[in-house]
């Protein structure tokens, strides 16, 4: 087989990366479908709450829990009304903002920190090393609904206390998954081959080991966006999340739920949302494992020089 | 031939990958007979293992595909048997053993439970299955059998696992039995023990034995017959005789000679000043002893070779020389300063000196950098050479000097082959300039006609260059073309110490001799000679 | 092995140090008890009663000196709520939330087992693309989401089952097939793929070509292998399920530890949060050492 690669040499490295990048998720149907779907998603969080003005906020007793599929009211109605007569379909946009803006915090602010930490750990001597995993365990131990419901006690709940919280408690996971890596990184024979050449330490991590590692992280915070989201809409559900008159996803639902009965669309759409937008992430997420991972990526790539 | 047990007729295998369809074999026929060796020679990519694998029914199909062909064995095509009656046949007429023994034995199962399968799984009560593992398991050599039954691959060495995976395959004395590379992973003087063991025990059984190999030392000692394969095709087949002193075929005379040990000897020059002078470096492991009391003495342009089989602490050796692991006494004179003393900063300047060259080009290379990044990083790191275009010109001069192409730089080392890889990896340890290179196993991972031509790109540096090399090996073959002065390395020490010339015609250390007795020679009349004098002796 | 377990009760021992310290300070930092458990026209003095009754009247430290030897004696006080030990209410919430966490995770592991071997068996066929996609969905669909459907189709509009309580078999269904979900999902993908990996290992070549027939390569030679990484997701799992089904159990007003503990933080009921910590920290750390001995099980290498 390494005759037939060396007759045909992959023309990738000619190519822009963007290219290629574009090229490799068009192979993958579902990761395409969900890559837009976020796209729109993130797009509404962005330009949402402006586009709609006061539409998402004023309040119309007439509205009030008006069934979907009714396009007697206008278009922003097709999704039905809430409680207080507001249409769903601009409420969804204008809560996609929070529950972006909290899972996205979140999951950068985890990922730093836990890599940060995790490459000190993978690369420091033992001691260092041990001390940090403890209290990576310490944090693993904890019921994760507590911390969010100690610090969002002790911080109240704001936008900004549930992404620390929601943060502080995957931490860990960035944490271990970048130590593990980087153990195994470090030993390779490139790593060495740099230490012979008379690299410094700053140069081993940032050269060498990080591009090895950063893949992997990436694919995980993809999957941990998901997750988040996840659990914001349970903190937000059970009423210690984010607070009214902010308004994520989750706490539609928890909104919506007392209208069970007589207006399932209440807490039914939100849900949905939810559903798509973590799909999307996971089946992309799926996609990066493939497409990031040298040894692997030909599945996509050289598919995508067979229909040129 | 008629008296053929099994015979492969005009096989052609496609594998239909992702990059398009790769033709492994191309109507290759072979065939062997009750207590003959038939070996299939060929290096990596040239199709060799695939035409077992077909008899094993263990192709992956897909991606595999068999075009055409028939294996007959007998009476019946296996191409055309049922997977149920295929399975039968597997590990009771026919049975097969594996280059890697710790991959290829279930790690969560006993070997003894694993030997014992092969004969439960066709059917034979589990008592006298259990008797005849005891019984072979002794009949490899592996001490106590009754308690190697119980344990674990991981608790084995890897000469041992070998034996336990030949004992597996014996157990239902097969009519063929096939041998994937099985010594390559071995040191030599195993391979040698392993070797003569499948002789022995072809001649108890009188089995049909199939070996698959890269190693024209292995033909030559043990091959009745032998076919050459390259690019999925046979070129050239016969005696290993006739086809050592006969070759017709351009590739199988390319073989030959790239296989070492054929060459004029380099002498030492005596007269150059002495630039690195190693004084009783000691380091131990816990109770393993790595290095006892090591000197080695080498001079400006010389070519040291220190050769040892795996634990010999050889590695360690140069690890320390180049300070990536600490020693607990000892000094490393370079250039008349202490080394292991040396402080932080000071080492930064003995990193331009002395560079190396690592033994896998695949994992020495950063994937995620170019070539170009990966030959002037040493100049980013030491602060040389600001100009770009001057930088441009030298990576295209050094890319010359190891025979690529200029315009390889751009490209990423997932784009190259193992050889042009390690022409990488030496193109980038001349980038600094360096006044010695330390190869550490830096051809054993590659093909062997590669390795004549690595060995020839280095040789040339050392003339041309006036650079010194640390040869580290674990194969005495290897050494003889390119050392001046060879070291031999047994459990930390050196046993013995010389000119090349010396230590290949006149050594006097019994372990010396062992390991170029273990030492195959390609030519099947110097390893029968070799025979009959060891019989005689 | 040992060495392993020990560093488990290290770690344990500590987050649940951190945790006890943590717990004082807050149920006496953040506000007053006596304010929120007694009536909004409570006087001054009914408030300096309930006071001195749980000893909130004393300086800090004698109250944390006072706490630190309560603990050790396995004293959690009294429920603030309910005027009971909260160790009793406690273990009351773990005889509900202990069997619907057993038998969810039964059902779970057998299901993703089964089913992710038999999707790897026959990689990309009907059954392994159907597999794929439900566990994707299941992976992804937020679990009270879920209940709520659940509730609006199965209670509100077909009838067939109750919408919460306890009290018959019908009761549990819901609960349990919603808590189901999730983990099934995680699970059955990293079945699917570890069989994937353990079946295309060399070993397998080995056993195939001793003739070894293919259930028995399956269930015996791949699945033993296969299994090691499914049991950290599976402890992991069961982990979060012992922690109490939080969300399951408010919805659909499961009286279990869960439940239990997300009312007592809402009323500041410490005693009894601390107590449902205590016990849950012990649950799981016992779960971790049986995933730790299943470990040294299945695989020798991890033994010694």
């Amino acid at each position: 087989m390494s005759q037939a690669s060396l007759a045909k040499p992959p023309r990738s490295a000619e190519k822009s990366a963007a290219a290629t990048v574009l090229s490799m998720l068009w192979r993958d149907k579902l990761a395409f479908v969900s890559v837009i779907v976020l796209l729109f998603v993130f797009l509404c969080a962005l330009l949402g709450p402006a586009l709609l003005g006061d539409l998402a906020t004023d309040q119309n007793l007439r509205g009030r829990n008006s069934p979907p599929f009714d396009l007697s009211r206008g278009w922003a109605f097709v999704l039905g009304g809430d409680a207080l007569g507001r249409p769903m379909l601009a409420r969804l946009i204008y809560a996609a903002r929070s529950t972006m803006l909290v899972a996205a915090g979140a999951v950068i602010a985890s990922l730093i920190v836990g890599a940060l930490f995790g490459l000190v750990a993978g690369y420091m001597g033992k001691t260092v090393s041990q001390v940090i995993m403890r209290l990576a365990d310490v944090i693993m131990s904890f019921p994760s609904l507590l911390i969010a419901v100690v610090v969002l006690y002790v911080l109240g709940p704001s936008i900004l206390n549930m992404i620390l919280v929601l943060a502080i408690t995957r931490i860990p996971i960035y944490l271990r998954t970048t130590r593990a890596e980087v153990l195994e990184v470090r030993e390779r024979m490139f790593v060495q081959a740099a230490i012979v050449m008379g690299a410094s330490h700053w140069r081993i991590i940032g050269r060498h080991i990080l591009p090895q590692v950063a893949p992997t992280l990436i694919t995980i915070a993809t999957l941990d966006f998901a997750f988040v989201m996840l659990a914001e809409s349970s903190l937000s559900f059970l009423g210690i999340g984010i607070q009214p008159p902010d308004v994520t996803w989750g706490l539609m639902v928890s909104q919506g739920r007392p209208y069970l009965g007589n207006a399932w669309w209440l807490a039914f759409w939100p849900g949905l949302c939810i559903v798509i937008t973590t799909l999307a992430l996971n089946l992309l997420s799926n996609w990066m494992r493939v497409a990031l991972d040298p040894a692997q990526r030909w599945r996509l790539e050289a598919r995508s020089t067979t229909d040129e | 031939m008629n008296d053929a047990l099994l015979e492969v007729r005009n096989l052609s295998v496609d594998f239909h990958t992702a990059r398009g369809t790769v033709h492994a074999v191309k109507q290759i026929s072979w065939s062997v007979g009750r207590g003959e060796t038939l070996a299939i020679l060929g290096e990596s990519g040239s199709g060799k293992s695939v035409s077992a694998s077909a008899v094993m029914n263990l192709l992956d199909m897909p991606p595999a595909h068999i075009v055409e062909g028939e294996i007959l064995f007998g009476g019946q095509d296996l191409l055309k048997v049922s997977y149920e009656e295929h399975r039968a046949l597997n590990g009771k007429r026919i049975a097969m053993i594996f280059q890697d023994p710790l991959s290829h034995f279930n790690p969560v199962y006993s070997v003894g439970w694993q030997i014992i399968e092969t004969m439960t799984a066709h059917g034979r009560p589990a008592d006298q299955a259990r008797a005849r593992a005891l019984e072979l398991i002794a009949r490899v050599g592996i001490p106590d059998p009754e308690a190697a039954l119980h344990k674990y691959p991981h608790q084995f060495s890897g000469g041992q696992r070998q034996r336990l995976m030949i004992a597996m395959a014996l157990m239902l004395k097969p009519d063929i039995l096939i041998a994937d590379e099985p010594t390559t992973a071995l040191d030599v003087t195993i391979q040698a023990e392993v070797l003569a063991l499948l002789k022995e025990l072809q001649r108890e059984t009188g089995m049909g034995l199939v070996l698959i190999t890269h190693d024209l030392g292995v033909v030559a000692e043990i091959a009745d017959r032998v076919v050459v394969m390259s690019k999925g095709e046979i070129v050239e087949q016969g005696t290993p005789r006739e086809v050592y002193h006969a070759a017709k075929h351009p590739y199988t005379r390319q073989l030959i000679g790239a296989a070492h040990g054929k060459g004029e000897i380099n002498i030492l020059d005596i007269a150059s000043p002495v630039l690195l002078e190693v004084k009783s470096l000691c380091k131990t492991y816990g109770a393993f002893t790595a290095l006892n009391d090591v000197s080695l003495t080498l001079h400006r342009g010389q070519s040291l070779a220190v050769v040892g089989e795996s634990g010999s602490g050889k590695s360690t050796l140069a690890r320390a020389i180049l300070r990536l692991e600490g020693v607990d006494s000892g000094q490393a004179v370079w250039k008349g300063r202490d080394l292991i003393g040396m402080t932080a900063r000071d080492v930064l300047g003995m990193r331009r000196e002395i560079q190396m060259v690592f033994q896998d080009p695949t994992q020495s290379l950063n994937p995620r950098m170019s070539v170009y990044q990966i030959i002037s990083e040493g100049w980013d790191i030491h602060g040389l050479m600001p100009d770009r275009t001057a930088r441009q010109a030298k990576v295209a001069e050094l890319l010359e000097q190891v025979g690529l192409a200029p315009e390889h730089a751009r490209r990423y080392p997932h784009q190259f082959s193992g050889g042009q890889r390690q022409r990488i990896a030496i193109a980038r340890a001349l980038a600094l300039e360096p006044e010695l290179i330390i190869c550490d196993e830096a051809v054993s991972a590659l093909d062997v006609s590669i390795q004549a031509q690595v060995i020839a790109l280095l040789d040339g540096l050392r003339q041309r260059l006036g650079i010194s090399f640390l040869f580290i090996a674990h194969d005495l073959g290897v050494v003889r073309d390119f050392a001046d002065t060879v070291l031999v390395m047994k459990a930390g020490q050196i046993v013995e110490s010389g000119p090349t010339g010396q230590i290949f015609s006149a050594s006097q250390h019994p372990y010396t001799q062992k390991l170029l007795a273990a030492n195959l020679d390609p030519d099947p009349d110097v390893q029968a000679q070799r025979r009959l004098r060891a019989s005689d002796g | 092995m040992t060495k392993l377990i020990g560093q488990r009760a290290v770690a344990s021992l500590l987050s649940l140090l951190v945790l006890m310290v943590l717990v004082f300070f807050l149920s006496r930092l953040t506000g007053d008890p006596a304010v929120l458990f007694l009536p909004i026209d409570a006087t001054e003095e009914m408030k300096e009663q309930f006071r001195v009754l749980h000893g909130l009247d004393r300086p800090l430290l004698e109250q944390f000196n006072q706490y630190v030897l309560d603990l050790l004696q396995f004293d959690f006080g009294d429920s603030l709520r309910k005027a009971r030990p909260a160790l009793d209410l406690v273990l009351e919430a773990y005889a509900w939330t202990l069997p619907l966490a057993l038998l969810t995770m039964t059902f779970v592991i057998t299901a993703a087992i089964i089913l992710g071997s038999l999707a790897a068996f026959k990689v990309g066929g009907f059954f392994d693309r159907l597999v794929s996609i439900v566990s994707l969905v299941g992976a992804s669909a937020p679990d009270f989401w879920i209940a709520i459907v659940a509730i609006m189709v199965f209670s509100l509009s077909l009838g067939w089952l109750p919408t919460s309580g306890v009290g018959s078999v019908a009761h549990w269904i819901l609960p349990m097939a919603v808590l189901f979900i999730r983990p099934f999902g995680l699970i059955v993908q990293v079945v699917r793929s570890s069989m994937l990996s353990a079946q295309s290992s060399a070993y397998v070549k080995t056993a195939r070509a001793k003739g070894v027939k293919n259930l028995r390569l399956i269930f015996i030679h791949t699945l033993r292998n296969g299994m090691l990484p499914v049991i950290t997701v599976i402890g992991d799992q069961a982990a979060a399920m012992l922690n109490g089904a939080v969300i399951v159990e408010t919805i659909f007003g499961f009286p279990g530890v869960g439940k239990l503990m997300i009312d007592s933080i809402l009323q500041r009921d410490f005693n009894v949060v601390l107590a449902a910590i205590l016990v849950t920290a012990v649950a799981i750390f016992l779960m971790n050492i049986l995933i730790d001995i299943a470990y040294g099980l299945l695989d020798p290498r991890i033994r010694q």
